[in-house]
């Protein structure tokens, strides 16, 4: 199939390129009026907003869409495409029809399924209008004749006719239709959320084959190397100690009065949503905040919270190493500096049940976001050259069961895993 | 052929306070600005990392952030009768290196200078007579005014966020502040700093005395802050390791700590670290520069053409690269004709230890800050009748040890043994209840004819450019002032309590292998015209005006106070100068 597809694709390419008539078709075939401005605006924006950005222009590339990032999934490699309107090796000889389809039912050119990297199951619920209206952007972008070959997948996940079977048990088509006894921001948060800003694909758990756990939405999910987190109401591992201000803030800025973005959040918020209306932003947080957490979290996180489970020797020992190390910058009451040093007592971040985030920023340090509004981009050192498995363990377990917060205890072996598996990573 | 740029508006020597104060002022008026920097990028998380930066024998005895003598230095003598032999370990001062320059190892001592300062030959001459001048003294006004200056003091002290009690707001002296200083338009940014008891016990003791003891205004920040620029710092932990070290969390101000985040976000601004400026290039008639030459580490040279040059390296450095691009008349000594080089000034600094009863006084010295300290006033400047005393200048007194770190911080009285059992037990009896601070006299340094830069003829650079030469000795009104100072200090140890007080006042000849402050000054001052000055009163020079020189080098002479606050306030100051005057009509602004 993919030989066909290629063949064909080179058929086409050959086609458009000794044709005078070259631009003439790829200008039929789009129909969209390159003088709407309030389309292309419109395009734009949702681009920002569906950040697209993020897997087609890789960091420091100076191409914007033109392909190439690759994607880590639990089944191997992936690389974005380049969605370019260059007609050889972008889009620009895509049919609307066959745009649209790739945004919301998970096929490209000629019908060929696309991997679920590409949150078509997201997208999905987006109208055809808006989904014209990135094609009308999209068009507008400088061309890169940049080829990428996608596909670094493993046999048998390699075989894209395994794709109808994933569809059909896990991506529910159909645009996103408002629940009327919700308000209009409330609707336009889910849309935003649920839809182009495909918040799950990071923060909602995964099933065996990659599927969202629907059941889990939203409850926070592992991947490269950090920890999404849960973005329910939950109180303590969600955002549940958040106002609405606290998250449309967080989400403009890369910070709010107890938190710093980092990672993989902090280039989406450099990318994507910094750069939202802040009418949308309240809708999104609106939305967030009606999320209700998991159930089974009901018992622990009933105040005053529980004394911590882990032994009293690790939490002594991680108590001075957190005094020696952390309290300069977080203080010893772990309340930290607004806009500066993230406040650990309460922090959602510190208390997700897997603690691969906490153990990420302290052993490879961190840099914080630097937006416009909030230009700081402080940063954390590295502490893995200076703690031992032991040492960094004790000081996690005790800044996730200090100050109210309540979370499991991590294990040496948990460090060792971590800082194995972060050496691997060049991010 | 050095490989010849696309030009920019405006090309910047250096990337520390002054040349990102001008770089973020310029690229907001919509100017491309390029700083070329000598030294390597910094940042804090990653460089000043607090799992590591609290290491006394790395950064302050192996001078890990500092310019490597290596890559350039200077030689020196006391005088033009001696040969000048090149400094091949730092010593008296200290020259910075890299993204921030000075601005990332100072203590963060943030002072204004005194409104008679800026006048300080008129001023002098009025009260004492032209005759109470040494005859071979050339200090000058500098063709500005404390009331010109104001409103960049203001600026660049709520860019850093600077923490202090106001002595006089409006006109109005206030209680706990320094009263002798000049009129501020508002209260610092921040409160002063908590002080230590060592600090609190000289207070109260200057206090008995009839002083008007202050804390002294600091860099290292009482509380957290944001500056107008919407950067963020920390509020200081006392760590004790300011001065030559990098601030490990975000609470000493730095350009770093300050306008470098909001400067790197911008598409007009670019740093090209690591690159060597290695002269100013100007046209065939000599009146304007077109750009600059650099080397980067791979040896490339490249050349940078640019509108607008801003010389804002170290001061010293500012003066070699003015000789050696060929810009104005080197400075005659003989003659007292030109000025590039001339009236070349340090910072009169001494001390006394205080040895008090260990049983009686423990001062917890490590628990400390670069500008912590309460301090007196009463012998700056000239804030006290110098008719009977036979010298002129002072400075400032002040119990401001900055730290405890165990290798500097082992003074013992003079009687013990130097190594051994003995000196081990000494050290464990004397370390907390000794008051050891370096430079608690903080004197001013005052201009000769005979103290100059110029450019060595021996010894030369990897590019066979002469270093630059110092000729510097203490003359006899610094000595006594010195010696004056000291005893003020050290009358307050003793109304301290101190059981012995060992006095180290300033003596001649001056030493450049002993620490003496990095505020080296002048040798490219300014003035009212170019028969007196190098540049004008906007720091442009006189002979090239799309060039400006900023920095200590414009000092025409030292007062006895820190210089950066002055410094950052003379960048703002020529930033406004050249957004409102000099854009508007590139030109001399100054018609001499």
């Amino acid at each position: 199939m993919r030989n066909r597809q290629t063949s064909l694709r080179r058929a086409l390419c050959a086609l458009l390129l000794s044709s005078s008539l070259c631009l003439a078709a790829v200008a039929l075939a789009a129909g969209i009026d390159g003088q709407d401005f309030t389309q292309i605006e419109r395009g734009r924006y949702l681009t920002i907003v569906g950040d697209c950005a993020a897997c087609h222009t890789p960091p420091g590339s100076g191409h914007d869409f033109a392909g190439g990032r690759v994607l880590e999934t639990p089944f191997g490699d992936l690389v974005a495409p380049n969605i370019t309107p260059d007609p050889v090796t972008g889009i620009g000889a895509w049919t609307d029809d066959e745009f649209v389809n790739s945004l919301t039912k998970g096929t490209g050119r000629g019908g060929a399924r696309l991997f679920p990297a590409m949150p078509y199951t997201y997208y999905a619920k987006i109208s055809r209008d808006d989904a014209l209206a990135i094609r009308a952007y999209l068009k507008t972008v400088p061309p890169v004749h940049n080829e990428v070959n996608p596909d670094r997948l493993p046999f048998p996940f390699s075989v894209r006719a395994n794709l109808a079977v994933w569809d059909y048990l896990f991506f529910k088509p159909g645009e996103f239709q408002p629940d009327p006894h919700k308000s209009a921001e409330w609707n336009r948060g889910a849309l935003l959320t649920e839809g182009l800003g495909h918040c799950g694909l990071c923060h909602t758990p995964k099933n065996m084959l990659g599927g969202d756990d629907r059941s889990r939405a939203m409850q926070g999910y592992a991947l490269q190397g950090w920890f999404a987190p849960d973005l329910t109401n939950d109180p303590r591992r969600g955002l549940g100690s958040w106002s609405i201000e606290d998250i449309t803030t967080y989400l403009k800025s890369g910070h709010n009065k107890t938190t710093a973005a980092t990672g993989l959040m902090a280039e989406q918020i450099d990318r994507s949503t910094s750069k939202l209306s802040d009418t949308d932003l309240k809708a999104i947080a609106t939305y967030l905040k009606d999320r209700p957490g998991d159930p089974a979290n009901a018992a622990q996180n009933q105040q005053p919270a529980p004394p911590p489970a882990p032994d009293q020797t690790a939490m002594k020992a991680g108590q001075q190493v957190y005094a020696d190390e952390c309290a300069g910058c977080h203080k010893a009451d772990g309340k930290g500096i607004p806009g500066l040093f993230p406040t650990l007592a309460g922090s959602p971040t510190v208390q997700q049940s897997d603690p691969i985030s906490l153990l990420h920023v302290v052993l490879r340090g961190a840099l914080s976001v630097a937006t416009p509004t909030a230009p700081t981009g402080a940063g954390m050192p590295a502490f893995s050259w200076l703690l031992t498995d032991d040492q960094t363990a004790a000081v996690v377990t005790y800044i996730r069961n200090s100050w109210g917060n309540n979370a499991p205890a991590v294990s040496a072996d948990d460090v060792g895993r971590t800082r194995g598996a972060l050496v691997e990573r060049s991010d | 052929m050095p490989k010849r740029l696309p030009p920019k508006d405006v090309a910047i020597i250096g990337l520390g306070w002054t040349a990102s104060i001008l770089a973020n002022e310029l690229t907001n008026a919509g100017l491309d600005v390029v700083a070329v920097e000598r030294g390597p990028w910094r940042n804090t998380a990653t460089d000043f990392s607090i799992s590591y930066m609290q290491d006394e024998l790395r950064y302050r005895i192996q001078h890990e952030l500092f310019l490597r003598p290596a890559q350039m230095s200077v030689t020196f003598r006391n005088n033009a009768s001696q040969t000048a032999l090149p400094v091949r370990n730092w010593g008296a001062f200290m020259l910075g290196n890299g993204v921030g320059g000075a601005g990332v190892h100072w203590n963060a001592e943030t002072w204004r200078f005194l409104p008679s300062d800026f006048v300080t030959k008129s001023h002098l001459t009025q009260r004492y007579g032209a005759n109470f001048l040494p005859a071979d003294m050339t200090v000058q006004d500098w063709g500005v005014t404390y009331d010109d200056l104001e409103p960049h003091y203001d600026e660049f002290e709520y860019l850093c966020g600077t923490s202090g009690q106001a002595g006089n707001l409006k006109g109005a002296i206030q209680n706990g502040g320094n009263p002798f200083e000049g009129a501020r338009s508002r209260p610092y940014p921040t409160p002063p700093m908590k002080q230590g008891y060592g600090h609190t016990l000289f207070a109260d003791a200057a206090k008995q005395l009839g002083y008007k003891p202050f804390p002294q205004p600091s860099g290292n920040l009482s509380q957290a802050y944001t500056n107008p620029l919407g950067v963020s710092l920390g509020q200081c932990t006392f760590c004790g390791f300011c001065e030559w070290f990098g601030c490990a969390n975000y609470s000493k101000a730095s350009p770093q700590t300050t306008i470098l985040p909001v400067l790197l976000r911008k598409s007009n601004f670019e740093a090209r670290t690591q690159c060597e400026v290695t002269r100013i290039n100007v046209d065939s008639t000599g009146k304007r520069a077109t750009g600059i030459t650099y080397v980067d580490t791979s040896g490339e040279e490249f050349e940078q053409p640019a509108d607008l040059v801003l010389l804002c390296a170290f001061q010293v450095f500012n003066v070699q690269l003015l000789l050696i691009s060929g810009i104005g008349t080197p400075y005659d000594p003989q003659t007292g004709n030109g000025q590039i080089g001339r009236n070349f000034t340090h910072q009169t600094v001494s001390a006394a230890l205080g040895f008090f009863d260990k049983d009686k006084y423990n001062f917890n010295p490590f628990v400390s800050a670069g500008s912590i300290g309460m301090c007196i006033d009463e012998f700056n400047g000239d804030n006290f009748d110098h008719g009977p005393l036979g010298f002129v200048g002072g400075g400032y007194i002040g119990q401001v040890q900055t730290n405890g770190r165990p290798i500097q911080i082992t003074a013992l009285p003079p009687d013990t043994p130097t190594w051994g059992s003995k000196w081990k037990q000494a050290l464990k009896d004397n370390y907390l209840s000794t008051i050891n601070c370096g430079a608690a006299c903080h004197g001013s340094f005052y201009a000769y004819r005979d103290t100059y830069l110029d450019l060595d003829p021996t010894y030369k650079d990897r590019f066979g450019r002469p270093l630059m030469r110092m000729t510097i000795d203490l003359h006899d009104n610094e000595i006594k002032m010195s010696a004056f100072l000291t005893d003020k200090y050290a009358e307050i140890l003793q109304k301290m309590g101190a059981k012995q007080v060992v006095k180290q006042p300033r003596k001649g000849p001056y030493d450049v292998t002993a620490y003496q402050t990095s505020h080296l000054c002048g040798g490219a001052i300014m003035g009212d015209n170019p028969r007196n000055s190098a540049v004008n009163r906007y720091l442009q020079s006189w002979d090239v005006p799309n060039l400006f020189v900023i920095g200590a080098s414009a000092f025409p002479q030292n007062a006895g106070y820190n210089p950066t606050g002055t410094v950052g306030a003379l960048a703002f100051w020529t930033a406004a100068a050249i957004r409102s005057q000099y854009l508007k009509s590139p030109g001399p602004l100054v018609h001499a």
